[in-house]
């Protein structure tokens, strides 16, 4: 098989060969039929739409054990004993070296060592496992177990929990189950940075890892524990573990499956999404994460954790998709796992979370290498009685600064270490200097521009009334510097439809004044002095002006708009003010009045499957580019609302936003009853939110490797340097890493994030986060300590900018081959020997097919003619600047059952599998994925609780003609539901509308699109499907 | 018939012409060697208390290349009822509406004191007045506060149905739409991109979208309402208005240190031209813009930014260091251009310290009629009375001006027209008169004149057709018909027609005849004129030149001497003012460039050009009257013998008013005689000349400066350079017979002047 890369790398230039076969039919949209080609028995995959596997060669296969048994209870108290672990007679060299060796490679072993109090985890048992010799369980053979699958029902919660419904000992009841710990591998304790004292001690073998813990260096131990969730996974048909393979038996917890099952799967076997995120949030929810260790893998996104930085920046801020990179890059080639890391400098800290200190070093500015220009961080060490420091970046030795001198306590730390955020934090900020500042001048407080289409859609849609109504209550909430009395931020107004019309709301006005400019080809600003005011000191004038505009414009005829104008004359202005801001753009059509910008409808869905489906992507050519360019270097970041009626061309329309850190908010067919309220919370959101502007973002790692490529709402004017116009609390920028050298597993993989940026009142502010990594030799470690959610963050947005440039079937060739690649070669180098016909997933990726299979199924990748265009260049530009989180929802929507909800608790129910075989016809469900909110109604539900949520007698009065929507009655179930509604669009960056869909209704299919482990409505293969077919990809590769 | 003094005086009252020779030679080379063009002086409105305009519409003759008005010098015959056209002698009848005449009920126009007539004609609907303002924004505070209530007051003063239309420019140029209601609404243009009229046109929004189908015209007829955004009737967005300047702000784009502010003069008249001319085309309306300050960026800027390069000098122009002159001068020309073709006329109000780009802008207002008013500052009575002026009204209550006027010339056969010089540009009318032989703007007999005053004059140049060996038989009359159709300030079109005819003489037997008929003060204007325009395009060392030649030409002609003797030189009475007014010309701003910066030229010259004949002889050779104990208030001569300790002289050079107290009066004024009872005489004394100078300072436009000075006092410059240096530091001891003032020149005094020009008209070389 052909290399692959990441699938950022080359592999998208072209298609692959080797790929040829698989692709042809992969994803398209009757999957059934190609996968025939694939599986010998053709049947096997297009006869049952769910579970079953029919894999060719799979007849002897054996059935995947039930892992979970009772038995396993069992096991984990043995494992208890884990030390007998270690000794197993494993090949590999590494397991046993662990006690002797350097600090890194002891952790391999140790790590896994709980705390003698949770050691109970199974991880353990895997251990044994291993130490055992099971190794080679071969599940297949035993046809018999054809049968066992079924009974696995969703495990419970906690990972030992796992029923015993297997069927009785299959042979591997022990084995399957144990998940893996592999996670656990992950936590250990980095020996490098502060966490100081190493050693893993020579000292007490025999202790094995119990004495681990205790060892002064590995303060995690408490929330580790809680990583090891390992297990729940569970896969049913875990094949036992491979611990053979490995060292130690640290499998990194392999999830695997057999791959041959038999002929019908239970759909529950197979790793569920919905049951890693409670086992996560089980294990580590309510915690305190710390981040003094390098390299610790950090709770899942979907997690309730709370941060402690010590040393390194929180994940929310900066989350990697694996916390060990490989040492060389051949194995990073090898293993086929991005190396990446998610950064959201401007994440929102929770109340309960410090907030970033604020670090003032006067007038010489920030300490910086002198080398590499990197920021004073922790990891810099200090030398020579405190006199000199080097740089961990680049290794270079600097001067300490007379006035920054410190001494050095007995550990060679300096004694103000824990005075100073910039020696002891992940996170902080510095106060830049003049240096640091556009000629060298302060920067002003930036400027929020309101420009608003009134062409005749608008008008008569209500939303030019809606917007200049709410604009005078909001205008007082703009978001303003700590402390401060009022916000520093100037606010503007800007009409226009084929012309422009710019205001003066100068205070000591008695009535605004409207500028009108139509000379659309050359666009200026007509105003300086009042065009820009404080909003507290002309709110007067404002008022009048707002209340003013709706019937300015009431009699209006005029549909035509202009585009590229508009974005220039905000730029124009932030220009003549010399600040930076934002430009609030509330645009009703496609703009095809005669002036640079003009866009033609280009929407031909004909192109959909072709080579020239990219195009659809593309925007059009033209002014566009320099605009974007104007606007970054002017720090000027443009947010679109669009509400369009038709196509709007949202590929170009998109441009600018998606390149000055923007964001883009489309109303279909707006109407003010239905959309208002979602248009005004997200307006609201949009205009409080925190942000910075005219940022610049630098990532500076060790030696060895480097940023290569960057991914988000940002704009590139060279390799390095990360130019956003604006970065929001919502904004995250993915970055690929790729080797430069070899990395050493001693120093490790280190990182810096520097954003310098204005602040909302106008200060220059450096913001830091730095993180540390472990770096090792061994693909079991990289396995163990890779984080799914931020894998398929950067797999999105990698996919999402490829299809710019290649046919989409291309693109979604090599995210499966690099899927395949990916888990093959884990299998290869890092599980036990087993039968090929077993499907062996590494325990921290063992939902990433889901994931995976549901990106595939995204509008923007699944090339349905039946998706309007500007949808899918819609999502794509969302999912750009996306983070973490929300591309985790997004790819796997919660679909929460409300109709068991205890409305007497707090807690927001329990979500369940995205599947339809989850929903029942007695039942309410509500699904969310960040971007729509759905509340499904099954036939049958209960006409008590549609009396209670909806105060009418049953589901057959709830009419199906218009919108539906959830009334606010006074009782139990109604309360419930509203605040569960209302904390999820609390995390949420947009906010949602709620559709209300009945069972069998029309508008059930737009729900059913969510419904992500079942086969995609417009193409795309369900979760089952696609496991199947990605373990014949595997096994083909293994061969 | 009584001298030819009264001749004249009467002839200039009743038809406002007044003509370089009364009798006019018959031939050709005959003409020519009168050194002085057979021309005329014409004042087309001139004002006429005692003539009403008749109410109904001129007969014409009815040969097509002719239609000359009928008038008192045709043949009539009341039977026949039939009239001879005295121009080109065609045989008309007489319409029906004439049918009663007879030699005892003849029309108006017929009757001998009726050579200038006007008629009231109705062409299509009136139109109303239109007054587009184009005001500069970056003006100090205190200008601009002064000029914003000018501005307002002047909103009184027009007519309420007159259309009124705001441009504000700075950096950019904001066209204000007065009908608005509610918030104040302008189309803003930036200040450095040119645009088409089309352009302009369709930015304002006053196309009509495209429905009419087939080609849009670019003037398409208009909708009323589009137009009317930017131009509304007084009347009604009068409040509107006044809030509208009351809230004018200065400029608010910031100027760096060391730079001029940005002004886009321009393109401010480019689209208030654009304006008009989409909206209002052929309706009188007048562009009035008020600059303190030259352009500096955009078409048509006469300076960059940057202070510290100067704005042009006439050192600079002659070594050929301007480098935006000739882009400029294109620029408004064009301009201009465009505005008459449409009969709107542009003013130009600048008030600056320094230069404000006259030079460049000038021809605005001299090809389409409007003011040129030049002052330090708005907030000066210089400028705020000689803006209220312009509102003046006459006898009737009616505006003293009217607009879109074209004046056509018909001459008799034996006359050939070659220009005229004046406030108009040409309309390229090809006729059997047009002479090829140009003169100032010739090959035409139609101008247009966008706007007129009562005071506007033009000098008309013509050529006698015959040759020498086919003279003109004696006895006969040549005549010029002068035809001036115009908007009436009370939007009613007219025409006035006037009708003048003098008699041919035969230069060689009747050269005293033709001497004594030599108008030298008509003339002394003619020759400046054209003296003037020559200066426009040639260097002043040329013009002088030829005016010197000219001179001494006509002295060889008419003066009696003996050859090469100079002390036997004399000049009859007719022609012995002409050569000190050619004297004092030469000395003239309009001809001398020292110590005037071009823009004061270019403001010199254009007042020059179209005053009357009284105004413009006060600008060639001041007036200068002496106040003392000794009697009263006396006309002396300008001479520095004149300027005496024991008086007080008062100057009137049109554009200054210079009161200047000699040295003992002014000592007396200083120790506050005039305080004292005993001394009311003294008080009087003083006051005499202030009173006097009241009196030309209410009827003068533009005010004059006014200048209240003594003996050595700083300002005593602009009566110092004005006097003939009889006493100089070089001749102080040689003359003395009166203390008059010396003055530290090296320029010639008209003695030496004349003592020169004897020697050369004398020398039998020459």
């Amino acid at each position: 098989m052909s290399q692959q890369g990441y699938v950022a790398t080359p592999p998208y230039s072209q298609a692959q060969a080797g790929m040829g076969g698989y692709s042809a039919g992969f994803g398209n949209p009757p999957p059934q039929s190609h996968y025939g080609v694939y599986g010998s028995p053709p049947q096997g995959y297009s006869a049952p739409p769910t579970g079953v596997l029919k894999p060719p060669a799979s007849s002897s296969s054996g059935m995947p054990p039930p892992p979970v048994s009772s038995q396993y209870g069992a096991n984990i108290q043995q494992n208890g004993a884990h030390p007998h672990s270690f000794p197993p007679p494993v090949a590999s060299a590494p397991s046993m070296s662990p006690y002797g060796q350097p600090p890194q490679s002891a952790f391999h072993s140790m790590a896994q060592a709980p705390p003698p109090t949770q050691q109970l985890t199974n991880q353990m048992s895997a251990m044994n496992i291993g130490g055992y010799g099971q190794r080679p369980m071969q599940i297949p053979q035993s046809s018999s177990s054809s049968a066992a699958p079924q009974q696995f029902q969703t495990s419970p919660p906690t990972a030992m929990g796992h029923p015993p419904l297997s069927p009785p000992g299959q042979q591997l009841p022990s084995l399957g189950s144990p998940p893996p710990m592999a996670t656990m591998g992950s936590v250990t304790a980095p020996p490098m940075g502060m966490s100081g004292p190493p050693g893993p001690g020579v000292h007490q073998p025999p202790l094995g890892p119990q004495g681990y813990p205790q060892q002064p260096g590995s303060p995690m131990s408490g929330p580790y524990g809680a990583q090891m969730a390992g297990p729940q996974m569970a896969g049913p048909q875990m094949a036992g573990p491979q611990s053979g393979a490995f060292p130690g038996g640290f499998p990194g917890g392999p999830a695997q499956m057999a791959g041959p099952p038999q002929k019908k799967l239970d759909p529950d076997s197979i790793p569920s999404t919905t049951q890693v995120i409670e086992d996560d949030q089980a294990k580590r929810g309510g915690q305190v994460y710390v981040t003094n260790i390098r390299g610790q893998v950090p709770p899942l996104v979907t997690t309730d954790f709370t941060v402690q930085d010590q040393g390194n920046a929180s994940p929310r801020f900066m989350r990697c998709t694996t916390y060990s990179f490989p040492c060389t890059a051949d194995l990073a080639k090898q293993c086929k796992v991005p190396l990446a890391a998610i950064i959201k400098p401007f994440a929102t800290v929770p109340k309960n979370e410090t907030p970033l200190y604020i670090v003032n070093h006067g007038e010489t500015g920030p300490i910086r290498c002198n080398r590499c220009k990197a920021y004073m961080c922790p990891y810099m060490q200090f030398i020579d009685g405190g006199r000199r420091y080097q740089c961990v970046f680049c290794s270079c030795v600097n001067e300490v600064p007379v006035q920054y001198f410190q001494h050095l306590d007995h550990m060679g730390r300096r004694m103000d270490l824990y005075e100073r955020p910039e020696l002891s934090l992940g996170s902080y900020e510095f106060i830049a200097t003049l240096d640091y500042c556009k000629n060298n001048k302060p920067p002003n407080p930036p400027a929020y521009i309101f420009m608003i289409d009134v062409s005749y859609n608008n008008i008569k849609s209500g939303l030019v009334k809606l917007i200049c109504e709410e604009l005078k209550t909001m205008l007082d909430r703009l978001p303003k510097e700590e402390g401060a009395e009022t916000s520093a931020i100037k606010v503007g107004f800007v009409t226009y439809n084929k012309i422009l019309h710019f205001y003066n709301v100068k205070s000591a006005l008695a009535q605004p004044q409207m500028m009108v400019v139509s000379d659309v080809a050359e666009m200026f600003v007509p105003l300086l002095d009042g065009f820009l005011v404080n909003f507290q000191e002309s709110q007067a004038v404002i008022n009048n002006l707002l209340d003013q505009i709706p019937d300015m414009f009431a009699d209006t005829n005029e549909s035509e708009t202009v585009f590229a104008p508009v974005i220039q004359a905000g730029v124009e202005a932030l220009k003549a003010a010399e600040c930076s801001g934002k430009l609030f753009i509330f645009q009703s059509s496609i703009p095809t009045a005669e002036a640079p910008g003009k866009l033609k409808n280009r929407d031909d869905r004909k192109l959909v499957g072709t080579e020239k489906e990219k195009t659809l992507f593309q925007p059009q050519r033209g002014v566009y580019e320099q605009l974007t360019k104007d606007c970054v270097a002017q720090g000027c970041c443009v947010d679109l609302f669009l509400f369009p009626n038709q196509f709007v061309d949202i590929a170009t329309m998109g441009d600018v936003p998606s390149h000055t850190g923007g964001s883009i908010y489309k109303y279909s067919n707006f109407q003010v009853e239905v959309n208002g309220q979602q248009f005004l919370s997200d307006l609201r959101r949009d205009v409080e939110k925190s942000i910075g502007f005219d940022a610049i973002m630098r990532v500076r790692t060790g030696t060895g490797f480097r940023a290569t490529d960057f991914f988000g709402a940002i704009y590139m004017n060279n390799t390095t340097d990360v130019e956003m116009a604006a970065v929001d609390c919502d904004k995250a920028v993915t970055v690929e890493f790729k080797h430069d050298d070899t990395l050493s597993e001693e120093s490790g993989a280190v990182m810096q994030c520097a954003l310098l940026y204005t602040t909302i009142g106008g200060q220059r502010r450096l913001r830091i986060h730095n993180l540390s990594l472990n770096c090792s030799s061994q693909l079991p470690e990289l396995y163990k300590s890779c984080e799914t959610d931020a894998l398929i963050n950067f797999f999105a947005k990698s996919a999402y900018r490829a299809i710019l440039n290649q046919p989409l079937k291309t693109v979604r060739e090599i995210l499966v081959n690099q899927t395949a690649h990916m888990l093959a070669c884990y299998r290869k180098s890092c599980a036990s020997p087993s039968a090929a016909s077993q499907l062996i997933l590494p325990d921290a990726m063992k939902v990433f097919p889901v994931y995976m299979n549901s990106l595939l199924k995204t509008p923007a990748l699944v090339g349905s003619t039946e998706l309007s265009t500007d949808d899918r260049a819609f999502h794509r530009f969302l999912v750009n600047a996306m983070g973490v989180e929300e591309t985790q929802v997004l790819l796997y929507p919660r679909l929460i059952p409300l109709h068991t909800m205890d409305v007497s608790s707090e807690a927001i129910p329990a979500p369940v599998r995205c599947s339809e075989e989850r929903l029942s016809e007695s039942g309410i469900f509500l699904l969310e994925n960040g971007l729509y909110m759905f509340l499904w109604l099954g036939q049958a539900c209960p006409p008590d609780l549609i009396q209670n949520l909806f105060n009418v007698p049953s589901l057959g009065h709830l009419s199906s003609e218009g919108p539906m929507s959830l009334p606010v009655l006074d009782n139990a179930h109604s309360r419930k539901i509203h605040s569960i509604i209302s904390s999820i669009s609390q995390r949420r960056a947009a906010s949602m509308k709620l559709l209300i869909v009945k069972q069998k209704d029309r508008s059930e299919m737009l729900f059913r699109q969510h419904l992500v482990e079942d086969k995609g409505l417009h193409g795309g293969a369900s979760y089952m499907d696609f496991l199947c077919y990605v373990h014949r990809e595997i096994r083909q590769l293994l061969t | 018939m009584a001298t030819y003094q009264e001749f004249i005086q009467q002839n200039e009252d009743r038809d406002g012409v007044r003509c370089s020779w009364n009798l006019w030679p018959s031939s050709r080379l005959e003409a020519t060697r009168l050194v002085v063009p057979v021309s005329c002086l014409y004042t087309p409105l001139k004002e006429r208390p005692d003539l009403p305009p008749v109410q109904y519409e001129p007969v014409l003759c009815s040969r097509a290349n002719c239609k000359a008005i009928l008038n008192p010098l045709c043949q009539v015959d009341f039977k026949a009822k039939i009239w001879a056209c005295n121009f080109c002698f065609q045989r008309n009848s007489f319409p029906p509406s004439y049918g009663g005449i007879s030699e005892v009920n003849q029309p108006a126009e017929l009757m001998p004191q009726f050579s200038t007539i006007e008629y009231i004609v109705q062409r299509g609907p009136p139109t109303p007045l239109i007054f587009l303002y184009v005001v500069d924004t970056c003006l100090e505070e205190e200008d601009l506060q002064a000029l914003k209530e000018s501005l307002q007051m002047s909103l009184s003063l027009l007519p309420p149905n007159a259309l009124v239309g705001l441009i504000t420019f700075g950096r950019m140029i904001q066209v204000h739409e007065l009908s608005c209601e509610g918030i104040s609404k302008s189309y803003v243009f930036r200040g450095t991109k040119e645009l088409t009229p089309k352009q302009i046109q369709e930015m304002l929004g006053l196309m009509k979208p495209a429905t009419s189908g087939q080609q849009g015209k670019p003037l398409a007829p208009h909708d009323a309402a589009a137009s009317c955004r930017f131009l509304q009737p007084v009347q009604t967005v009068d409040m509107n208005l006044t809030d509208i300047l009351g809230e004018l702000q200065r400029d608010p784009w910031p100027v760096p240190q060391g730079k001029r502010p940005l002004r886009s003069t321009g393109i401010a008249l480019s689209i208030a031209i654009g304006l008009l001319e989409g909206t209002f085309p052929n309706t009188g309306a007048r562009v009035m813009l008020f600059t303190g300050g030259p352009p500096t960026q955009g078409p048509g800027m006469v300076v960059g930014d940057e202070l510290k390069t100067p704005i042009r000098s006439w050192h600079d122009i002659q070594k050929d260091n301007a480098r935006h002159l000739k882009k400029a001068t294109k620029y408004y020309e064009a301009l201009a251009n465009r505005a008459a073709v449409n009969g709107h006329n542009v003013d130009i109000y600048a008030c600056a310290l320094d230069q404000t780009g006259l030079l460049e802008m000038k021809c605005l207002s001299n090809l389409t009629g409007g003011h040129i008013v030049m002052g330090d500052s708005f907030n000066t009575s210089l400028f705020k009375q000689t803006f209220q002026r312009v509102f003046s009204k006459d006898y009737n209550g009616e505006f003293r001006m009217a607009f879109g006027g074209t004046l056509e010339v018909k001459t008799s056969r034996e006359l050939k027209i070659s220009g005229a010089i004046g406030p108009c540009v040409s309309l390229n009318a090809k006729g059997p008169c047009v002479s090829d032989n140009e003169m100032g703007v010739g090959g035409t007999c139609q101008w247009k004149i966008c706007s007129l005053s009562p005071a506007t004059t033009l000098a008309l140049y013509f050529e006698v057709v015959n040759q020498h060996n086919a003279p003109i038989p004696q006895g006969g009359r040549g005549a010029i018909q002068f035809v001036t159709q115009y908007q009436h300030s009370n939007t009613q079109r007219r025409i006035r027609v006037t009708t003048i005819a003098r008699n041919w003489a035969d230069a060689q037997s009747q050269i005293q005849h033709i001497e004594s008929s030599f108008d030298q003060e008509a003339s002394a204007v003619l020759m400046a004129r054209l003296g003037v325009f020559r200066a426009e395009s040639e260097e002043g060392p040329d013009v002088l030149r030829w005016l010197d030649r000219q001179l001494i030409r006509l002295c060889q002609k008419f003066g009696q001497f003996n050859k090469d003797d100079p002390n036997s030189f004399r000049l009859s009475e007719s022609l012995s003012l002409y050569p000190q007014f050619m004297f004092h010309l030469r000395r003239s701003p309009f001809l001398q460039v020292f110590n005037n910066s071009p823009d004061e030229s270019s403001y010199y010259r254009h007042h020059f050009v179209r005053q009357d004949l009284t105004q413009s002889l006060i600008m060639i050779q001041p007036i200068l009257y002496s106040y003392s104990f000794y009697g009263p208030p006396e006309p002396v001569l300008l001479d520095s013998s004149s300027i005496l300790p024991d008086r007080i002289l008062l100057m009137d050079t049109f554009f200054q008013l210079v009161i200047f107290h000699g040295e003992t009066i002014a000592q007396w004024r200083k120790a506050g005689y005039q305080e004292m009872a005993e001394y009311e005489n003294f008080k009087q004394l003083l006051q005499a000349p202030l009173d006097d100078a009241q009196e030309i300072l209410q009827t003068r436009f533009p005010m004059p400066r006014y200048i209240d000075t003594e003996h050595g006092g700083s300002q005593a410059r602009f009566l110092l350079s004005k006097v003939n240096p009889s006493q100089t530091h070089n001749n102080l001891y040689a003359w003395g017979q009166e203390s008059g003032a010396p003055i530290l020149t090296d320029d010639v005094s008209l003695q030496v002047f004349m003592d020169h020009l004897k020697k050369l008209a004398v020398s039998s070389s020459a």
